[in-house]
């Protein structure tokens, strides 16, 4: 079975072909910007480029359209106007190829596309990016949320603090070459309640910290700081839960500085890091197919009315019923 | 005998006798060690371990006072960041909550519990239920390392909406009745008005978490 999955919940429009077996093909194109995403904007982009996007996945995959059998988009949570633009694509492909639609969590596929592809059996997964910062789990026919961020999400808070500094949208690489080269760690607010964490007092803290301090050691105690929370909670869950797996993913997963961390508390509590490849981490197309194939072959069917986006879909209210 | 490896800390379970030298009614103790964590720089590592056995030391002592039951505690030692105190011989309420279902009646005592803290001015910070032990028919307190001292009802706030989180990932078939018979025997302690701030705050937190909404 082919599948072809549409994402389009934030700044990346991405369209991606899978079968059962694999990836064919992963193709995105991200809308850029000076100051953050203006929902209006990215869904223009994403208006703009679908077409080219869709004509070189499929071109890549070396698949011709009718030979999709299903199509599957991002139906949330994400932007209105970036969701509205993609289940209107994909309802009209739908009906043009007469094949069955399936709109999918974005954050679920997150995960699942990292099952699929690291072979992780039952992990704990740390889910990070610009706007979610999840500590997921599956249990009893859910992905439970076991922490998360109390105020922003990780990369949100890079963002912001990324355009103190005059850094473009998005900036986390630039965030973490800047941070590699801060030598001497100041004091912040290191905020974890139970398995959630906050990092808004800690960036308002961070931009006081710029007027005296170099931007290196300000972005690196920042980042030190952010990345130690959210590695302690994961750690947290994984002895909650006594899973011994750590599933890292999200655009912040290519962080190396993450990665490395990750993999240190794995090693020392002999757990297993699993990340998978950074084309399948970032928000992705790929992810939005597979987890459609997944949710078709177990049963799952839509029709065109059900395909209602919604923006604020929480991830523990996804039925699992393929775990 | 390493009792538990735990998310932040060694626990370790030894006879009274043979730490301190004399018998104690045959008392058992817990070494409870905070462990470095290599992942994290040194700075920001001793700076947690530290600050956690201090509040833990503190704050223990002071829940005991307000009235909640916690462990003894016989000594620390912050250079080595640990801690010896009583052990609890009993079951955590995690596995008591999943093998009994629902128990109206610790689930009241779990309220009241956490509204003595909070009107003592105690904010536990990790209220799951591998916090508590059972024993002896008494709902003990444990794990005072994420706690504060604090009378702000936003703080409070986040204390209950952490539990009830805990036990909705935890305790999913019965959380829902659970929270609400803890809440009842919250509301015991600190009345019906300081209740009713308290869900009126736990809303607000909810609301501004990503995509949170209940009915």
């Amino acid at each position: 079975m082919i599948s072809l999955g549409i994402e389009g919940t934030a700044h990346t429009l991405g369209v991606g072909i899978v079968s059962e077996e694999c990836v064919l093909s992963n193709v995105t194109d991200s809308y850029c910007s000076d100051g953050g995403i203006h929902p209006r904007e990215a869904a223009d982009h994403h208006a703009n480029v679908i077409g080219s996007v869709m004509g070189k996945s499929l071109s890549e995959a070396g698949i011709k359209k009718d030979e999709v059998d299903l199509i599957s988009f991002s139906m949330g949570p994400g932007l209105g106007p970036c969701l509205r633009i993609v289940a209107s694509a994909a309802r009209s492909l739908s009906i043009n190829l007469n094949v069955p639609i399936i709109g999918v969590n974005h954050c679920v596929a997150h995960v699942e596309i990292g099952r699929f592809t690291t072979r992780a059996k039952d992990p704990v997964t740390l889910y990070v990016s610009g706007g979610n910062t999840q500590i997921l789990a599956y249990a009893e026919g859910k992905y439970r949320v076991f922490g998360e961020t109390l105020d922003v999400g990780i990369g949100n808070m890079q963002d912001t603090f990324g355009r103190e500094l005059g850094i473009g949208f998005p900036c986390g690489k630039q965030i973490d070459d800047l941070s590699s080269k801060g030598r001497n760690y100041l004091q912040l607010p290191y905020t974890i309640k139970g398995m959630d964490f906050s990092f808004s007092g800690l960036l308002t803290e961070s931009i006081k910290k710029l007027k005296t301090n170099s931007q290196e050691d300000v972005t690196f105690s920042l980042m030190e700081t952010a990345y130690s929370l959210v590695v302690e909670a994961s750690e947290r869950a994984m002895s909650h839960t006594e899973k011994n797996e750590l599933l890292l993913t999200g655009g912040v997963a290519s962080s190396k500085r993450l990665k490395e961390m990750c993999s240190t508390m794995c090693v020392e509590r002999d757990a297993t890091l699993f990340v998978p490849p950074p084309p399948l981490c970032r928000d992705n197309g790929a992810m939005i197919a597979y987890q459609g194939l997944l949710e078709y072959s177990n049963g799952k069917r839509m029709e065109i009315e059900d395909t209602i986006i919604k923006q604020k879909w929480r991830t523990d209210e996804v039925e699992v019923n393929w775990v | 005998m390493i009792l538990k490896k735990g998310a932040e800390a060694d626990l370790y379970l030894e006879d009274f006798k043979d730490v301190f030298g004399f018998d104690f009614y045959n008392e058992k103790i817990v070494i409870k060690k905070r462990v470095k964590k290599n992942y994290r720089i040194n700075e920001i590592d001793d700076m947690i371990r530290g600050f956690r056995t201090v509040k833990e030391a503190k704050i223990i002592n002071k829940a005991k006072i307000s009235g909640v039951y916690s462990p003894a505690l016989y000594l620390v030692d912050l250079k080595e960041k640990s801690i010896v105190m009583e052990y609890i011989n009993g079951i955590r309420l995690k596995e008591h909550f999943s093998s009994k279902g629902l128990d109206k009646k610790i689930g009241f005592q779990i309220g009241k519990s956490v509204g003595s803290m909070h009107k003592a001015g105690i904010i536990h910070g990790d209220l799951t239920t591998s916090n508590m032990i059972l024993s002896d028919g008494k709902v003990y307190f444990i794990d005072f390392g994420l706690s504060e001292e604090s009378e702000e009802i936003e703080k409070q706030g986040i204390d209950v909406h952490l539990l009830r989180q805990a036990l909705e990932s935890t305790h999913f078939d019965i959380s829902e009745e659970l929270f609400k018979i803890i809440i009842e025997g919250y509301s015991d302690v600190v009345g019906n008005k300081k209740k009713d701030e308290i869900l009126q705050r736990i809303e607000q937190i909810e609301k501004r978490g990503r995509y949170r909404k209940r009915d």
